[in-house]
């Protein structure tokens, strides 16, 4: 039987047994945490509490009033130690907050009597889903209570849960989706009433076979909810690319989800969803992948948000000694992003941390284009990566903009399998970013 | 700026990605576009200085090296010298059959004009003071296909000149590879065919063939259908026991290299197909007009250089469109080209012309066959 899928797209080593068979395990409690008050897509927080104040496990410690914005919670009870810039693992500098730990544990459990889907109104849903600070916990970090109302005019008639997990090494969504199926259906579920949709699917990859049964079992033949087993490429994951392949809809360009009446949410956040409504627990822990031929004793860990890198190494192993120079990501090889400095916060969006060994990263020198059209072949979103790589690469905004260079997704396979390994999406970022700098220049 | 130089343009690029289309600002701290585009960040990038290593290696604590990239950040390990190489092994059947029809000497023209190549590269690049790349294979496939176009008995110095001109004036004065408009060997092959038009349709027969005078010159199949109105049965010309360039005549061992690269996914069928699709039909409909007088469509595809150039010169990356649309219209438009040189032209043969006709309106083709951008139209 031919799976569903996308058009064009790569297959890439996965490198997924490192880990995939291997149960979360929860990590230690940090003895500090950096608490960046900006974690998501939006406007930045405000700062709640000062440099000395006491504060609790899930104590909220930033928001803002703003619609697109989440706020941010102590992922650990302790003292408030500095409040100053930090590096994002995304790069910039923003607000942030140190936490020095007192070792204290919470306990978050089902509150009493138990709560049912159906006396929750859509409001109620979304409240709760932003007053825990939610966002989606696949990479990009969009907050997900804007995801769940629709603009006015238009409607949701599908949930899409994300659990296709494209990105090679990380079996972060994996794990969640093996063992706690139950909170995944009913974070579906819970979305579904909140977006008003009719169905839900929850998409994964056919090579995460134990997932299939299992996640079957929990949906218990609901006639609403299936599991959707899509053929295994990258990036089968990427919003547009997953909805193309569950509901064969395309979004146009430059157009949102809602404009083809659906919404897609990864597992990790129906979980978030789960126990935001059932244990009133906010988003401050969350499983992240460690792996990497880099790293010594790979792992899935559930940390605190806000645990550094550092910290977290050290519970795997450490860095491999032996392996030469390594490169170590937030996120997994095809999107993530390297780091400088190990001391950076694990984030709401952070989904592994890849410690990739010298001899598996590209090589910084590239050749001549040789128009071999295979960057052509692979483009999901149709473009023609080659031509856009030179528009970014000679600052020729306007052509590149006429060639559709902002629909670009930064999936990265033109890079990938590039025979010259010019450095394409590079450039094509270097461009959107320019025209992204030219039009806030223009309505300033 | 407080943070190091390189942040400006490596994280600002990164962030990009963390930003998405939404274009809300994650940070209070902000790059100037003059810091992104700046001179050190830019002299990473350039082609003409290649780091060694790693893009930046900050200080850190512990003393730890981290290497800085873009994403994504493994590739694949496609590269030009692999696929050149498998160019070339997909021409060992021609070159062999060749010299099993047309002896050592087949080899020796094969061989002049490979080394004429390698060494008129490196001596243009040496000159240009540009990075040697003769190493990358691609000089190779230019000396084999020239030399499998030529006559068997070509003279040795005007192989050397052919090569030079395909390699110099052909590949190496538009820029080196990718940025050749012709095709090198087809460029090479059309200098020659104007400077000694006499040699280069000078044709001896295979060894294979027995005459009862030890004849000197032969008539290619298409020659002999030109000016003879005579037809070589299909057979000879499948296996290549005719006259004519020396790696033209075997239809078979074209074929097996020319599957060879589909099945390694190095050309795209697009391309064979439509070019002798488009000769099998447009042939077709003057043969169905009056078969007496024209040759059948199947006799048009296996003469001449057609196979050949279906699956060896049509299918060159550099001298090909990209787009899908772009690719059926290159290789159509070549197909009906060559039919009508063949039929209607002065010459027998119009693979060639064919060929370099089309390569001309590549950069055309290209910039109007944008394919529809995801979700784009509906």
């Amino acid at each position: 039987m031919k799976l569903k899928t996308f058009d064009k797209g790569i297959h890439p080593e996965y490198h997924k047994e490192l880990t995939s068979s291997k149960k979360v395990e929860p990590a230690e409690l940090p003895k500090r945490v950096i608490m960046l008050l900006q974690q998501h897509l939006g406007a930045p927080c405000e700062a709640l509490v000062k440099k000395g104040d006491a504060v609790e496990e899930g104590q909220k410690i930033g928001d803002v009033k703003a619609f697109i914005s989440a706020p941010v919670h102590a992922s650990i009870s302790g003292k408030v130690k500095e409040v100053d810039y930090w590096r994002h693992p995304a790069g910039l500098r923003v607000p942030a907050m140190v936490i020095e730990g007192d070792g204290a544990r919470k306990e978050w459990g089902p509150v009493e009597g138990g709560v049912d889907i159906e006396s929750l109104t859509p409001e109620e849903i979304r409240t709760r889903v932003r007053e825990a600070g939610i966002v989606g916990m696949g990479g990009a970090a969009f907050p997900t209570s804007v995801k769940l109302a629709a603009p006015k005019g238009k409607s949701i008639d599908t949930v899409i849960l994300n659990g296709c997990e494209c990105e090679p090494y990380l079996t972060a969504d994996h794990r969640i989706m093996l063992e706690e199926a139950d909170k995944v259906v009913w974070g579906l579920r819970a979305l579904m009433k909140a977006t008003g949709a009719k169905r839900g699917y929850i998409g994964i990859e056919e090579n995460k076979t134990d997932v299939i049964a299992t996640l079957q079992g929990a949906i218990r033949g609901a006639a609403n909810i299936a599991v959707m087993v899509l053929e295994t490429k990258y990036p089968q994951g990427a919003e547009k690319m997953l909805i193309k392949a569950a509901l064969g809809r395309k979004v146009p360009p430059g157009k949102l989800p809602f404009d083809v009446g659906c919404v897609v949410n990864n597992v990790g956040t129906a979980v978030a969803v789960y126990e935001a409504l059932n244990y009133r627990k906010p988003l401050i822990e969350r499983v992240v992948t460690v792996s990497g031929n880099g790293v010594v004793e790979p792992k899935n860990l559930r940390v605190r948000i806000g645990t550094t890198f550092e910290e977290i190494l050290s519970w795997c192993g450490g860095l491999k000694k032996d392996a030469g120079e390594l490169e170590v990501l937030n996120g997994g090889p095809m999107m993530g992003i390297a780091q400088t400095s190990l001391d950076v916060p694990v984030v709401k969006g952070t989904s592994g941390i890849t410690v990739l060994a010298a001899r598996e990263i590209k090589p910084m020198r590239y050749e001549a284009c040789i128009r071999c059209a295979a960057c052509v072949e692979v483009c999901p979103m149709g473009l023609m990566p080659y031509r856009l790589g030179d528009y970014g690469n000679f600052t020729r905004i306007p052509e590149f903009k006429a060639w559709g260079g902002l629909s670009c997704i930064e999936c990265g396979c033109c890079s990938y399998i590039c025979p010259s390994k010019r450095p394409l999406l590079q450039w094509i970022r270097v461009a959107k970013l320019r025209v992204r700098q030219e039009s806030k220049a223009e309505s300033a | 700026m407080e943070s190091p130089p390189f942040f400006g343009g490596l994280s600002m690029a990164a962030i990009s990605l963390w930003k998405g289309g939404l274009g809300e600002d994650l940070s209070t701290e902000r790059s100037s576009p003059k810091n992104l585009f700046s001179k050190e960040v830019m002299q990473e990038n350039t082609p003409e200085k290649p780091t060694p290593g790693p893009a930046a290696k900050p200080p850190q604590p512990g003393n730890e090296k981290l290497i800085v990239s873009s994403s994504p950040h493994f590739l694949s390990d496609e590269s030009i010298p692999k696929i050149m190489h498998n160019v070339v092994m997909a021409l060992l059947p021609a070159v062999g059959f060749s010299v099993y029809f047309f002896g050592l000497r087949a080899l020796l023209l094969v061989l002049v004009c490979v080394a004429t190549c390698i060494v008129g590269e490196y001596w243009v690049q040496k000159t240009r003071k540009k990075p040697i790349t003769v190493y990358d294979g691609s000089a190779i496939i230019t000396g084999i296909l020239l030399a499998l176009t030529l006559p068997p008995g070509f003279p040795i110095f005007g192989a050397v000149l052919g090569s030079l001109f395909a390699i110099v004036v052909g590949k190496q004065l538009f820029g080196g590879l990718g940025y050749n408009i012709f095709n090198p060997a087809l460029l090479g092959r059309a200098f020659l065919q104007a400077a000694y038009p006499v040699l280069i349709t000078t044709w001896v027969e295979p060894r294979t063939v027995e005459r009862a005078v030890d004849a000197v010159s032969a008539a290619t199949p298409l020659a002999l259908l030109k000016f003879e109105g005579e037809m070589v049965p299909l057979m000879d010309l499948f296996v290549g026991n005719v006259a004519g360039s020396m790696g033209e005549t075997s239809v078979i061992a074209i074929v097996i290299g020319g599957l060879y690269l589909r099945y390694k996914g190095y050309i795209n069928w697009k391309l064979p197909l439509g070019y002798l699709g488009s000769m099998v039909f447009f042939s077709g409909i003057f043969w169905l007009y009056d078969p007496g007088t024209y040759a059948s469509p199947l006799f048009h595809v296996m003469a001449g250089g057609a196979m050949l150039g279906a699956w060896f010169m049509v299918t060159d990356m550099v001298t090909s469109p990209v787009t899908p649309l772009g690719q059926w219209i290159f290789a159509v438009g070549g197909g009906v080209m060559a039919v009508v040189i063949r039929l209607f032209g002065g010459l027998p043969e119009g693979v060639m012309y064919s060929v370099l006709f089309m390569n001309a309106f590549v950069p055309l083709i290209n910039r109007h066959t944008r394919p529809k951008i995801f979700g784009e139209g509906l």
